[in-house]
């Protein structure tokens, strides 16, 4: 087996009495894109900007294509690309100055207009960097973050802010990179994004691994399916049903078997004469599990043991 | 590549980058024009005493004042405003990600700012000996080179001492400007030293803008016998990039605030 991309072991980060990172083991195999999944304040960037060089770690052993990131060797720097959260480039220069720039300081630049193909900027080449759209600027970004042509790409959640068809447009980009063979790790908060685009997601939450696996693994791992319906008020379902409120003014059963779920569910309701508005039944998407192992009050208990998907990563 | 071309490589970029804004190319390079020629219409002819204790006209003190300024706007406040900005956006954050060494980064930036310096302060000089009969006297010339290095090395090393006090970019502008023209005013670059109460050039003897507008009066000085440096000045310019090539190493941060 040829070494991973990123190898992590037992990751902490302190902030004086604030533990960021809480221990994480990562590995990402090259040639895949890694989602790291997670709540604002999890740990997410503070993991990555560990990886990306930015900061050093607390404790624990990182390799990242088998360096040691925290030393800032310039060997290391040129094999990775950063894309940051923020926008930082040069406002008055040209899409095509800004990649050859950045390009210049690698020692095997990728052609500029390969860069612009591949982020799709060939007609804005000309364009001064600050008369770009929001989404332009930030496929500038993914731009300069490729144009050393990078072994290795840290994405920190690159579509916040965009509508959905500026994300489709990124989303088929991140696939672009993939066929090109390098390896993404990708952060971000949307499960959509993470399903569509992640060879494995891991999911982080309080500076700890909850889960890791691949997206389809990690459904499978919670295979309740979701039943939602609403009733007229003051009525309430049978206790046997096991529904539950939702939050939402709908009540919900989550089941294992929801034929027989949705069996007694109806029956009951034509019995009653009921219309069971607004009736769903959801096969469990990656949101769900997300939020079952992430979500406020949920059961801290639910760990990747339980859920015993870990085997299905590497 | 070797580090050396490419911090001259990225003074290229800074430089595009420069002249095609706006805001920077006005505040930074013509501002200082325009008070070479406002101070020269309404003071130029009028006869008064420069800093040797002579007799001469108004231009022979507000040439060597503007080059003063000249040095102070394009590397002080240029690069402090430059480098909050770079640093606000990410554009540090970012930079520090690849593998350009940081000196090569800043050296570009120095460089790019000193070419600016450079440029002001010949078409200064140039302006002054034909528009205003004001010339470098041969002898004092290496004086005056010297003057504008050492200050050039001083201001740049100030503004990226400053730039770690500016909270945030759009601050930046109110920061520098409210360190820089009170200072302008007092140290004999808008207004002669003979108008000044004696307390308030004691005051502006504790700062470097008067001593490098002092070592420049004295190798522009027609009068002048000497070579024209003006050594306790320039050792107190010096001083000052000293500590603030100190306090940016300390505090420096390629982060953006927010």
């Amino acid at each position: 087996m040829t070494e991973p991309a990123i190898h992590v072991r037992g990751l902490r980060k302190r902030y004086g009495d604030v533990e960021a990172v809480a221990g994480i083991d990562l590995d990402v195999a090259r040639g895949e894109v890694f989602a790291l999944l997670g709540p604002n304040g999890a740990g997410k960037t503070t993991t990555v900007e560990v990886l990306e060089g930015y900061r050093e770690r607390s404790a624990g052993e990182v390799r990242v294509l088998g360096h040691d990131p925290a030393r800032g060797e310039r060997a290391y720097r040129e094999r990775i690309g950063i894309v940051l959260q923020s926008t930082g480039v040069e406002p008055y220069l040209t899409v095509e100055e800004t990649v050859a720039m950045f390009g210049g300081y690698y020692p095997r630049p990728r052609p500029v207009a390969e860069v612009l193909e591949v982020v799709g900027l060939v007609e804005q080449r000309r364009t001064r960097v600050r008369r770009l759209s929001g989404g332009q600027q930030r496929r500038l970004d993914v731009a300069v973050g490729l144009a050393g042509d990078p072994e290795l790409l840290f994405l920190d959640e690159p579509t916040t802010g965009f509508d959905p068809g500026a994300r489709r447009q990124a989303w088929e980009l991140v696939r672009r990179l993939r066929a090109l063979g390098k390896t993404v790790l990708l952060t971000t908060h949307y499960m959509d994004e993470a399903q569509q685009l992640a060879d494995h997601v891991a999911i982080i939450a309080r500076g700890r691994l909850v889960v890791v696996g691949t997206p389809e693994a990690l459904i499978a791992a919670n295979p309740e399916t979701a039943i939602t319906f609403v009733l007229p008020a003051g009525v309430m379902p049978p206790f046997e049903l096991g529904a539950a409120h939702d939050g939402g003014g709908a009540w919900r059963i989550a089941s294992v078997e929801p034929a027989r779920a949705l069996h007694a569910l109806t029956a009951w309701a034509l019995a009653q004469g009921l219309p069971l508005d607004a009736l769903d039944v959801c096969r469990p998407s990656l949101e769900d599990v997300y939020l079952q192992l992430t979500g406020a009050g949920c059961d801290e208990g639910a760990s990747a043991a339980s859920l015993g998907v870990e085997d299905a990563h590497g | 590549m070797s580090a050396l071309a490419l911090a001259l490589r990225q003074v290229r970029y800074e430089n595009r980058a420069f002249w095609r804004n706006p805001a920077a190319a006005f505040f930074t390079f013509v501002f200082p024009l325009i008070f070479l020629v406002i101070f020269n219409l309404m003071f130029g002819t009028e006869e008064i005493t420069i800093a040797g204790g002579q007799t001469a006209s108004g231009s022979v003190f507000y040439v060597p004042a503007v080059v003063a300024m000249s040095v102070v706007n394009s590397c002080f406040t240029g690069l402090a405003m430059s480098l909050s900005v770079a640093r606000d956006g990410g554009l540090l954050k970012r930079t520090r990600g690849t593998p350009l060494p940081a000196w090569a980064y800043f050296a570009g930036r120095v460089l790019h700012v000193t070419l600016v310096m450079l440029l002001l302060v010949v078409i200064v000089t140039v302006a002054g000996a034909l528009a205003y009969d004001v010339d470098v006297p041969g002898r004092t010339l290496p004086a005056a080179l010297v003057a504008l290095l050492v200050g050039g090395a001083a201001f740049c090393a100030l503004g990226f001492a400053v730039c770690t006090i500016v909270p945030n970019a759009e601050a930046a502008p109110a920061v520098v400007n409210a360190i820089v023209l009170p200072l302008l005013f007092i140290s004999d670059v808008f207004i002669p030293p003979d108008n000044a109460p004696a307390w308030l050039t004691d005051v502006a003897n504790l700062f470097p803008v008067r001593h490098l507008s002092v070592a420049l009066q004295t190798a522009f000085n027609p009068f002048e016998q000497g070579n024209g440096f003006e050594w306790l000045a320039l050792a107190v310019v010096a001083a000052w990039g000293l500590a603030g090539v100190a306090f940016a190493l300390r505090r420096f941060s390629w982060e953006p605030r927010r």
